[in-house]
């Protein structure tokens, strides 16, 4: 295929996948330690301690996916990466702070004097708040064109709040997975409330995307690729079930299986940002500029790629390392 | 205020904050290393006493360097579109990399030197450390060669206002670059030095007088003497590098109007834009050629040669330059006194032999490493308005058109954040001191529960 001769096509598209890739990682690693952020205030002092000591090893590599996804957008796709940023500035900034706030809180709460734990907690709580909120309302303003209108700026209300729902509950089938006793009960219980929030959020996105343009909804209810599509909705679907079922059962004898919520969790993220993708594709700024448009000189994105190919999966080499060092029931952190 | 002089102010304030946690983990991922290996070679718990109560002051440092850092890359899109716009092809692979081969590699084997020390083998934890400090030093080559691409760049060729490369090795090692790395790294180990002695000083004062009080106090004293010569050497040679380069520059720093020789060197001077002149000077005469050319009648350029035909300015604001840069090079020789002074001292006497004044001077020069690299930093980067990439891409081109209004109130929030952070951060510094001093084992637990205060 030609296709293959020319880096100016099939760059910009290798790129865009790299970008979605990391987001996507983004969302479902850093998405739990927000989440767990999120749930704080229902959890108790000794608790809340866990539950940093269940994030702390991981959550600045997790972050850092964040940056690559930001500097993957910015290097590959400069101009939509302005034109993205500026239309969702006050947002930007909320979640800056936010995840300022979230950052710092972790070391200060265990570092400054005792009598200042509990605002070090609080401001745990708000950044991660502030950060689930507006990511979620950016993800509405997205796909909503990223015009400022009225009805735009309530659905992205709505999609803030179901985000962060969504968010608290990949939270908790993390601590599930990394807790036992009393708070793996809770956590079951905070799960147990939160899936909704995901299944409003995706099936509020997946409704709204069609009719917010044609084409989108061409993409999706013509035949005959309606029936190529069918699976996602089907899995989705069938993984929300699963959910509902394994977390009433849950714990499991020895606690076998108690990654299954997270696993499941991440797969649903997983088939919800697929299906976006397939609707925004080849846009990158909804309806205004696509990825050929938007992209950097081939020579440029050449040399980020060579980079990318040797280098992504070292990063994932040691990623996994931490994990399995860290594997197993969360202790309380340690420096020795 | 307009737009572009509120996103200039909030960039600045934005990296200024960001810079000065970077430039204490740079530096002090090394001396853990050291601390580290010592104790590997001599099995001297005092090793690793420093090591734990430094380890702390880096997970502190290295959070708040990452959370503003993050803050950092946003600023790109949401302030300055127009800097990716049009130069994206060169600094974006340049970002890229820092991020594949920085950002990534510290983030993740911070999680194993902060707290994997009992779940793996000391060969790994030690590797981990090593892998952090090489990945932060990582971090800084690749934002000062991009950095100072933008002030020398080359190896790149402007099509329809775009820059595309032609030549990446001319880029990465373009002219200033391995003085600005150089200079910036020294920078970050003074830093460092004196964050250790001013602490340790602080420590021994309030009465904690250990054996690893006493072992980082002397490190970072020595390492302050040999190093601070070395980082005026340096100083000097980036500026004879500069002249070259950004000539501008150099005659702002000096507030030197007219271009000729025997330029003196101005101690004190209130440069006036308006006017073209200087009032109140005080002056040592020829000094300034005399450093910069090495001849007492060398030529120095002059401000006046860069303003163009119609009267537009091509050379920053003098005052600011001026000033900055003397406030640099002043705590530089404030660091050199009190340093050497120190380090002759302990030579003959040890701690113990020194007198009070010694220690409170290196309680008050804690925070000097910060004060000369912002300094520095404004030098540099105020130095090379009104271009954002020099002679290629000027500040105003490249502000993002969002209102005034929403940049104040980003600003304000993002400056009375950073206030109570770093106030916060100072002030959890010294509260680790003096628990340390009172000989409360430092329980690194996020809970402190009550924990057994052994008797002094
Ligand atoms: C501990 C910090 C520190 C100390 C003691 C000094 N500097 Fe410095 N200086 C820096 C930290 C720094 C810096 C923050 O790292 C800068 C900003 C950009 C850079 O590469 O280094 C800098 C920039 C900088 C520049 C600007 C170059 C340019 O961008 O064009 C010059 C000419 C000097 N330095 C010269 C000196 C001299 C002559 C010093 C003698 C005392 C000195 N510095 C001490
Ligand atoms: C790769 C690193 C850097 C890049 C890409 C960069 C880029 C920029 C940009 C885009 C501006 C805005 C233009 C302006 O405000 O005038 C700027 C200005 C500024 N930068 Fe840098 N900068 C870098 C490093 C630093 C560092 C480390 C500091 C240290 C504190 C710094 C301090 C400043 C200041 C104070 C200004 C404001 C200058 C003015 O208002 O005239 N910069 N730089
Ligand atoms: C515009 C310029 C800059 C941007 C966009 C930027 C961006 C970032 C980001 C995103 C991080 C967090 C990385 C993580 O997630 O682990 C970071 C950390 C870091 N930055 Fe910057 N940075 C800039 C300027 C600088 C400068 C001028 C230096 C030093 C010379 C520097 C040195 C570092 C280092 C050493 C770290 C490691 C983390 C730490 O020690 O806190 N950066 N930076």
């Amino acid at each position: 295929m030609d296709m293959f001769s020319d880096p100016a096509l099939w760059l910009p598209f290798v790129f865009a996948g790299l970008m979605g890739l990391s987001i996507l990682i983004y969302v479902v690693l850093d998405g739990f330690d927000l989440g767990v952020g999120l749930l704080f205030p229902f959890a108790n002092e000794g608790e809340k301690d866990r539950m940093i000591g269940s994030i702390g090893p991981f959550w600045d590599a997790n972050e850092t996916w964040l940056v690559l996804a930001v500097g993957l957008l910015l290097v590959a796709f400069p101009a939509a990466h302005g034109a993205i940023l500026t239309a969702l500035y006050l947002p930007v900034a909320v979640m800056l702070i936010g995840l300022i706030l979230r950052g710092v809180a972790f070391e200060f709460r265990a570092k400054a004097p005792p009598e200042w734990k509990r605002l070090w907690n609080r401001a745990f709580f708000a950044g991660s708040l502030m950060t689930s909120m507006s990511q979620g309302f950016m993800l509405g303003m997205y796909v909503m064109g990223l015009t400022w209108t009225l009805p735009h700026v309530a659905f992205a209300l709505l999609t803030a709040a179901f985000l962060t729902v969504g968010y608290s509950f990949i939270g908790a089938t993390w601590v599930i997975h990394k807790s036992d006793g009393l708070l793996q009960l809770k956590a079951i219980d905070w799960a147990k409330g939160g899936v909704w929030g995901l299944v409003l959020g995706i099936g509020a996105v997946s409704a709204a995307t069609p009719y917010v343009s044609v084409r989108i909804f061409d993409k999706w209810f013509s035949w005959p690729e309606a029936l190529y599509l069918a699976p996602l909705p089907l899995l989705s679907a069938a993984l929300v079930v699963g959910l509902w079922v394994a977390l009433r059962r849950m714990p499991f004898d020895r606690d076998r299986r108690s990654w299954l919520p997270f696993a499941m969790a991440t797969g649903l993220w997983a088939t919800a940002f697929g299906g976006m993708a397939y609707s925004f594709y080849p846009y990158v700024v909804p309806e205004k500029l696509t990825i050929y448009e938007a992209a950097s000189a081939p020579e440029s994105l050449f040399i980020i790629l060579v980079g990318t190919v040797v280098v992504l999966p070292t990063i994932l080499g040691y990623s996994i390392l931490a994990f399995t060092i860290f594997r197993g029931k969360a202790r309380e952190l340690r420096y020795d | 205020m307009d737009t572009l002089i509120l996103s200039r102010i909030q960039f600045g304030a934005n990296i200024s904050f960001h810079i000065l946690f970077p430039t204490i983990t740079i530096a002090l991922g090394w001396v853990l290393l050291f601390f580290k290996l010592r104790f590997n070679a001599t099995g001297e718990d005092r090793w690793m006493e420093a090591y734990r109560f430094w380890v702390k002051v880096f997970a502190l440092s290295f959070a708040m360097g990452v959370v503003s850092g993050i803050t950092m890359s946003f600023q790109f899109g949401t302030n300055w579109p127009g800097f990716m716009e049009t130069v994206g092809n060169i600094a974006g692979p340049l970002l890229a990399y820092e991020v594949l081969t920085a950002f990534f590699l510290e983030a993740v084997f911070l999680g194993i030197m902060l707290f994997g020390a009992s779940r793996v083998p000391g060969w790994l934890h030690t590797l981990a450390t090593f892998l952090v400090a090489f990945g932060t030093t990582m971090s800084a080559f690749w934002i000062i060669v991009l950095n100072s691409w933008m002030h020398t760049p080359q190896g790149f060729e402007m099509i329809d206002g775009v820059a595309h490369a032609t030549d990446w090795w001319a880029i990465i090692f373009n002219p200033s670059m391995p003085y600005r790395f150089a200079h910036m790294l020294l920078a970050s180990f003074l830093t460092v030095s004196f964050l250790i002695a001013g602490v340790s000083a602080f420590r021994w004062i309030i009465g904690g007088r250990t054996a690893g009080v006493r072992v980082a106090l002397k490190s970072a004293v020595y390492g302050a003497a040999l190093l601070i010569p070395l980082q005026i050497y340096m100083g000097d040679m980036h500026g004879l590098n500069t002249l070259e380069h950004q000539p501008q520059k150099i005659a702002a720093m000096e507030a030197n109007w007219e271009t000729g020789p025997n330029v003196p060197l101005l101690l004190f001077a209130i440069p006036d834009d308006a006017a073209r002149e200087n009032r109140f000077e005080i002056a040592i005469p020829n000094l300034a050629s005399l450093i910069l050319t090495h001849h007492a009648d060398g030529v120095v350029p002059g401000l006046n040669d860069f303003v163009g035909e119609d009267g537009e300015v091509l050379h920053p604001r003098v005052a600011a330059v001026f000033w900055s840069f003397r406030v640099m090079v002043g705590t530089g020789v404030a660091m050199l006194l009190l340093s050497w002074a120190t380090a002759a001292l302990l030579l003959r006497r040890g701690v113990e032999g020194l007198p009070r004044p010694v220690l409170y001077g290196l309680v008050g020069m804690t925070f000097s490493g910060w004060l000369a690299t912002l300094a520095g930093w404004y030098t540099t980067e105020i130095g090379r308005q009104p271009w954002l990439v020099q002679g290629v891409l000027s500040t105003r081109d490249a502000v993002a058109d969002v209102p005034a209004a929403m940049v104040a109130s980003t600003l304000i929030a993002y400056l009375v954040v950073y206030a109570l952070l770093l106030g916060a951060y100072i002030l959890v510094i010294f509260y680790l001191a003096r628990r340390a001093a009172r000989g409360e084992k430092l329980d690194p637990r996020p809970e402190p529960r009550a924990v057994p205060i052994p008797a002094e």
